[in-house]
């Protein structure tokens, strides 16, 4: 447990001095938004359209740090100093994701209210809406952690995370786009369906949760 | 092991006898089907295939998980090879449901039907397989992350059916009262064995690869064993033998 506290403390306070990842993750998130704005040509959006276009920009900046995730691992020797410490490689997993859903979750904070002043003309989903994305979050971080890990011990590296990853992040986003498309509806969200939804996408992060904790030992040992 | 499992001469004779009983009720015993005629006995081919691909992904998460408790390559091996064969036939499914989807709906390729689009994600998922394994240079991690990767796509192929025929089921009726449903005898009859003779099929294609990959491998070793013993070193390592010594 105090090795859990001690990855993440780690990546959280390297994350704070060097901001590598989160500030490029907003970016990306408010500039995809624009993209959007032309390359839909809607200056509102709602329903399906505007769960789309919030889960792919989310979807694709939350691989900017799940690409990264790794890289003082491997870089610095953190993988070797993992295998030499008397911990369980599983404290090295959960740290990771926990990291990772902190980053989104920052992400979120600015990205969110962003989409709303852009985009939204009815404001009042959006609590709602951040429930479904932590759910989504969490499912992120499981499949991230556990595909980075792969990806950073590659020859292929940020070739290779994505590639993996967007197909097993297919049945996430047909969860959350299906809970957020009725909470962003253009007369005021109504809640029918979200709560299937949000058990699928529960079912999915715990699924992936156990099978990243299950099979870690392996990604780590050598 | 081989007691248990005939030997492949044998298993590719059954493969042969058993497809070609199979197209042979197709073709002169099935009735063709009142809707969609003749066209429907495609039907024959691709939902044999398409179950058959799928437990191979499913076997091969099995075969991974005994990989990684045991740590015996042959079971990474096995994995491989039934990913391998599954990705093959996982093609097969795909082309001959989109012939099946223009020739009943007049289009390629149809969204409204969940198993033919989940399967198709799960076929994206592992076609990365083969990039993923030949990233890895270290023969043992290699080995680990595939099985790493082979048991966590095994986790995402029920999950991701299950996800797909969500999205689907409140809008569109299933068109096709297919397979389980109503079904006639014949038709059963005929699917059944259609299904045993691509099951032959997938096993029998299973165990040539296997067996070619460790006869392969045994050459190679006994090749570089002939090299040490060679007084010169020869120019490569896959130089042709000597044709006095007549080895064939």
């Amino acid at each position: 447990m105090s090795a859990f506290w001690a990855i993440l403390a780690k990546d959280l306070r390297v994350e704070l001095r060097t901001l590598q990842s989160l500030p490029a993750m907003v970016l990306f998130a408010v500039t995809t938004f624009v993209i959007f704005r032309f390359g839909l040509d809607r200056t509102t959006l709602e329903g399906s359209l505007a769960a789309g276009v919030l889960l792919v920009t989310v979807l694709f900046a939350a691989l900017l740090a799940i690409n990264r995730l790794f890289v003082p691992e491997r870089d610095e020797g953190g993988f070797d100093a993992i295998r030499l410490a008397p911990v369980d490689a599983s404290a090295l997993f959960w740290a990771k994701v926990v990291a990772l859903v902190v980053y989104l979750l920052a992400l979120e904070a600015v990205a969110l209210p962003v989409f709303a002043v852009f985009f939204l003309e009815e404001w009042s989903g959006l609590v709602p809406l951040a429930g479904v994305l932590l759910l989504a979050d969490v499912g992120l971080g499981a499949t991230g952690a556990v595909v980075s890990t792969i990806g950073a011990n590659s020859r292929a590296r940020d070739l290779l995370t994505p590639l993996v990853l967007l197909p097993l992040l297919v049945p996430l986003t047909i969860a959350a786009a299906g809970a957020a498309e009725p909470l962003l509806a253009a007369g005021g969200p109504q809640y029918g369906g979200v709560g299937k939804w949000a058990a699928a996408l529960a079912l999915y992060d715990l699924t992936f949760l156990l099978v990243g904790y299950a099979v870690y030992d392996f990604l780590v040992e050598d | 092991m081989k007691l248990k499992m005939p030997s492949l001469p044998v298993m590719a004779l059954a493969t042969t006898v058993v497809l070609v009983a199979a197209f042979a009720l197709v073709f002169f015993y099935a009735p063709n089907d009142a809707d969609q005629g003749f066209i429907q006995k495609i039907f024959y081919l691709h939902v044999p295939i398409a179950i058959c691909a799928l437990i191979g992904f499913i076997a091969a998460a099995i075969h991974s998980i005994r990989h990684l408790r045991t740590g015996e390559s042959i079971h990474d091996f096995r994995s491989y090879v039934s990913i391998h064969v599954a990705i093959i036939f996982g093609t097969g499914a795909l082309i001959t449901g989109a012939i099946w989807a223009k020739a009943a709906w007049g289009k390629w390729w149809v969204w409204e039907e969940p198993t033919l689009v989940s399967f198709l994600i799960v076929y994206l998922l592992y076609a990365t397989y083969y990039p993923l394994r030949y990233s890895i240079e270290d023969r043992d991690r290699q080995a680990r992350y595939a099985s790493v990767f082979a048991i966590t796509a095994g986790a995402f192929v029920p999950l991701n059916f299950m996800a797909v025929r969500l999205a689907e089921s409140l809008v569109h009726p299933r068109v096709f009262a297919t397979a389980e449903g109503g079904m006639p005898g014949e038709m059963m009859l005929t699917f059944l064995v259609a299904l045993a003779g691509m099951a032959l099929l997938f096993a029998t294609l299973v165990r040539f690869e296997i067996a070619a990959k460790q006869t392969r491998g045994q050459v190679h070793r006994l090749r570089r064993a002939l090299d040490e013993q060679a007084p010169v070193a020869p120019r490569s390592r896959i130089a042709p033998l000597p044709p006095a010594e007549g080895v064939s």
